[in-house]
């Protein structure tokens, strides 16, 4: 099976109404690691993963994969900020992005319990997923996501509203995720989170890229002010 | 008060002697609407469903006018209907004038607005829901479109209810298309303005009480068959 990573951004741009949500921005994501996207409330984390996955069309430049589009679109998931839970079984729910994809009924589920077990959610199969708690919602939503066995998966704050022991939950199934070969790519505000999870770092600011690299560097000797400021837990704005 | 009264009991006696004719515009009523409602719902769901997913330019319009047709005046309906099936009119060698089926037409053309209407919204509001998660599994706008009719299946059942109660209840175009014949396109709604005009008032009330037992059961079992209210919210 050919990669469709690297990913390659040029000059990628969003606009809505005629403001430039992030952009443009230049970046390669290789195969390997996890790509930790910190910045201020309004810098575009959001809009930059939504926009690397295909869920917002860009204004300008490129979003472009290493194989054809339709392709590539097989290959990613993406892990929303607010989960969105379906009206379903909890196991339905694992089952549908199988489903989708043409699996039969049987295969789906099997597949389905298998993966619920890895993420404890064996004892929720017949509960109606809206009735679950934020972290049960959360680790189905990466359940869901990762039953298709993505290259990629992109996390919008996975562990936003979570407390901390559902956050290591779930920190640890992503460590899991990252370690068995996904690559991951996830926003978040928690500092903590980052350096325990990220291999290098995007850091944005008003939209832009403001500083990346290793996260060893980063966090150790970030080069610019306000990443050290950010770090710091200053006010950047 | 004592037209009440004889109503109920009327309609008791009718009920409990299982009154032949009594049974036969029942159950052509039924027949007919629900020929009718099946089949607006198998037009008007899935429109619904794509009206919510799909983006168009005159999408604003079709809604509109959709929401606009749900106050169509039956009898006008019923008026346009007959002409064209009536012997002279386009479709009228096919011979459907006063029959059941011009009534089902009739009705068909009457409901199917509401049912799209009442299905659209419900599955407008669960669309904002899914949108991003069925766009980022990548699924098809059919696909789409089942999900949400599997997922909004208790709003659905709503939209089917209110077709049904419109349609149980209508007399306007059926009287204009069916023509009220004894033993062929009588039903109960028809029955009953006829009673009332030759002054049966008591045998009238009791078909009207039999026609609104029909509406309560075929609610009260539709939602028991769904499970509606009962697990989780939806």
């Amino acid at each position: 099976m050919v990669a469709a990573l690297p990913l390659t951004l040029t000059g990628a741009t969003l606009r809505r109404q005629g403001k430039t949500l992030i952009g443009p921005v230049d970046l390669t994501l290789g195969r390997i690691g996890v790509t930790v996207v910190i910045g201020p409330n309004g810098s575009g984390k959001t809009s930059l993963l939504r926009m690397m996955h295909g869920l917002q069309r860009t204004a300008d430049g490129h979003v472009g994969w290493s194989v054809a589009d339709a392709i590539a679109r097989e290959r990613q998931a993406y892990v929303f900020q607010r989960p969105i839970a379906l009206r379903r079984s909890v196991l339905a729910n694992l089952m549908f992005p199988l489903r989708l994809r043409g699996a039969s009924r049987a295969q789906a589920e099997a597949r389905a319990r298998a993966i619920a077990d890895r993420f404890d959610l064996t004892a929720m199969l017949a509960q109606p997923a809206p009735s679950l708690s934020g972290g049960e919602m959360q680790r189905l939503a990466l359940a869901r996501a990762l039953i298709t066995e993505p290259e990629i998966l992109f996390a919008d704050e996975p562990c936003a509203a979570l407390d901390g022991r559902a956050t290591r939950q779930i920190e640890a199934l992503l460590a899991g995720t990252a370690a068995a070969g996904t690559r991951l790519v996830m926003a978040t505000h928690d500092m903590g989170q980052a350096r325990r999870l990220a291999s290098d770092v995007i850091f944005l600011l008003h939209g832009r890229i403001h500083e990346t690299g290793p996260a060893k560097t980063f966090f150790a000797a970030p080069a610019t002010p306000e990443a050290e400021a950010f770090l710091n837990g200053d006010i950047v704005e | 008060m004592g037209d009440l009264l004889a109503g109920l009991t009327e309609a008791f006696r009718m009920i409990v002697t299982l009154d032949a004719e009594l049974i036969e515009i029942t159950l052509r009523s039924l027949r007919v609407t629900l020929t009718a409602l099946a089949i607006s719902c198998l037009v008007g769901l899935p429109l619904g469903g794509w009206l919510a997913v799909r983006r168009f330019r005159l999408r604003r319009a079709v809604i509109a006018t959709m929401n606009a047709l749900i106050g169509l005046p039956p009898v006008v309906v019923g008026l346009v209907v007959y002409l064209f099936l009536s012997r002279s009119g386009p479709l009228g060698v096919l011979g459907l004038l006063f029959t059941p089926t011009a009534m089902i037409v009739a009705q068909i053309i009457i409901i199917t607005p509401l049912v799209a209407s009442i299905a659209y919204q419900a599955m407008r509001d669960l669309w904002s829901d899914y949108h991003d998660l069925l766009i980022s599994m990548n699924a098809t706008r059919g696909q789409r479109i089942v999900t949400l009719l599997i997922d909004a299946r208790r709003a659905l059942l709503t939209a089917a209810l209110a077709g049904f109660g419109r349609a149980i209840g209508e007399v306007g175009a059926i009287m204009i298309v069916g023509g009220n014949i004894d033993g062929a396109t009588r039903v109960l709604t028809t029955a009953i303005a006829l009673e009332t005009g030759r002054g049966d008032f008591a045998l009238a009330l009791g078909l009207g009480i039999i026609l609104i037992a029909l509406a309560l059961i075929v609610s009260w079992g539709s939602h028991w068959a769904m499970r509606t209210e009962r697990q989780g919210t939806w």
